[in-house]
């Protein structure tokens, strides 16, 4: 017989039996392909095989997640995540890296060095393959220890998308509070990094340094009065209805829609000049969003989504950085997208919306982390910073768990420990930091994250 | 010649990977093609941004998926 047969694994008990010398035929079955989506189908089977449909816990929940998950696709989608996407794709086109990573280089003046450090996050690390790579080399070859661990923390807790999404569902007041947070953790944090591993420094090799080169060169003026413009269509869009009336706020809301069709129109007028946009799609853009705006002024998601896709016919029909600005956009989209999905259908599932119960009960959830006492808190930082939170998903878990019961102040707790780590993200960081810096790192963010949500649970 | 590509593995270290092995392939030049997923490997050539292409020791791109014409041209 062949020696192929001899060396598959099927084979090799009885090769060791020497009475057999009839070679057994080998099995056909290549159990290495079929084993995962076979314990996949079968744990499928077993899952609706023993669903719950009796009890009305459960039946309720789902209901709740379902209904959770619509109410994110009817006040979310259009009007903040889509527009929130496109943002996050302009700043991974748009603004040079390499024009930020000059204030982290070796020979960078230090507290320049920590300041770029903590908020640079929400501009180099919009793709989460970067911050290691990035982080590494701001430690090795640039500013050291304290300002890398600052871009470290920083970099994944004050991702645009994440701030936007927060203050969008679980209020301005704690998107704020994540926002400003996360910038004073990481320069807190750098800090006592640096101090307490002075010691441990070693001189910086002079080395050259390789910066991505950006897609487009632009001066700055006109970088910030296009996010300006963005950002205020983002606001005006999904400016809320104020609970009284009267006052500023009331007022902005009357004319929202006037306002997001100003900023909407100076972005195309951005684009016609710097983008090589042609300014008679632009027309034609223009007329086709103001037709249904004015034909059906109560109804502005028709005339909003025309937008949209007008947009997108002008960023795809022009050729070159609109294109990047696309495929960046989409690349966040694409990415995000199922698994804000998925966390919505869990955290409706698990914790149901606020007013209704779902599979946890409520009064479990409200004794252990309810209230702004230090174990609340402490508790929530902990979970926080172990626990895994995919991209964005973080908001509707923390929207149930609020509903649930859980103070103010252990829910910033656990946002400002939670996405900047998690236990796989721990062991990598320990790959590059080594184990006592890396528990370090972790004491300081658990122990800052408990302190600021007892902080803003007293006032909030 | 030999060619490194840096990155820690995300979907578009993957795809720099084999557009530099089919470009490789395509010029018929012998070459070793080497992914280098150690964080601390990768910053020591000095490069901020994942995807890497380095060629024999010189940085050729960072930050970005190279188009395949280009790699031809660093490789020939």
């Amino acid at each position: 017989m062949n020696e192929a047969l001899v060396l598959t694994g099927q084979n090799e008990t009885i090769e060791d039996t020497p009475d057999n010398d009839v070679q057994p035929e080998p099995s056909q079955i290549d159990w290495k392909g079929i084993w995962k989506p076979l314990s996949l189908i079968v744990g499928g089977f077993l899952l609706f095989f023993f669903l719950p449909m009796d009890s009305a816990r459960f039946t309720q929940s789902v209901i709740e997640s379902l209904a959770l998950a619509k109410w994110y696709a009817q006040e979310h989608v259009l009007l903040c995540l889509v527009p929130a996407f496109f943002i996050a794709g302009a700043v991974a086109v748009f603004v040079s890296q390499g024009a930020v990573m000059k204030y982290l280089g070796a020979g960078a003046n230090k507290i320049l060095s920590y300041s770029v450090a903590s908020v640079s996050g929400s501009v180099l690390a919009v793709c989460s393959c970067t911050v290691l790579p990035l982080f590494a080399g701001i430690w090795k070859r640039g500013a050291g220890l304290g300002p890398a661990i600052a871009f470290l923390y920083s970099g994944p807790a004050i991702n645009v998308l994440a701030i936007i999404l927060t203050a969008r569902i679980l209020g301005p007041e704690i998107g704020a509070a994540r926002a400003v947070g996360a910038v004073v953790f990481s320069i807190v944090i750098g800090l006592f990094m640096h101090l307490m591993f002075r010691k441990e420094e070693s001189a910086k090799a002079a080395a050259a340094m390789h910066m991505p080169v950006p897609e487009v060169e632009r001066p700055l003026w006109q970088t910030s009065l296009l996010f300006a413009v963005m950002v205020g269509l983002l606001i005006s869009a999904t400016w809320g209805k104020p609970a009284q009336a009267g006052g500023f706020w009331s007022a902005v809301f009357a004319v929202k829609w006037l306002l997001a069709g100003g900023f909407a129109t100076m972005l195309g007028v951005l684009m016609v000049r710097w983008m090589r946009v042609k300014l008679y799609k632009l027309i034609i853009a223009m007329v086709a969003v103001f037709i249904p705006a004015l034909a059906i002024p109560q109804q502005p998601l028709i005339a909003f989504s025309i937008g949209l896709v007008a947009f997108v016919s002008l960023l795809t029909t022009t050729r070159g950085e609109t294109e990047s600005w696309f495929t960046a956009s989409w690349d966040f989209a694409k990415q995000i997208m199922p698994l804000l999905l998925a966390g919505v259908l869990v955290a409706g599932l698990l914790l149901g919306r606020p007013g209704a119960e779902g599979l946890i009960p409520s009064a479990w959830i409200s004794g252990l982390v309810g209230g702004n006492s230090l174990w609340a808190n402490l508790f929530a930082s902990v979970v926080g910073a172990f626990m895994y939170f995919a991209t964005l998903t973080e908001v509707p878990i923390l929207q149930g768990l609020i509903g649930a019961g859980m103070g103010k102040g252990p829910a910033l707790a656990l946002l400002l420990a939670g996405p900047a780590l998690s236990l796989p993200n721990m062991l990598v960081i320990r790959s590059v930091l080594g184990t006592k810096k890396t528990l370090a790192f972790v004491g300081l963010v658990v122990i800052m994250a408990t302190i600021s949500g007892m902080i803003f649970g007293h006032f909030f | 010649m030999d060619i490194k590509v840096l990155g820690p593995g995300c979907p578009k270290c993957q795809q720099t990977e084999k557009i530099v092995k089919d470009a490789v392939a395509e010029s018929g030049i012998e070459a070793t093609v080497e992914k280098v997923t150690d964080v601390m490997e990768i910053a020591g050539y000095g490069v901020f941004g994942t995807p890497a292409v380095v060629i024999d020791g010189e940085v050729k791109s960072v930050g970005k998926i190279p188009k395949k014409q280009d790699v031809l041209g660093w490789i020939r």
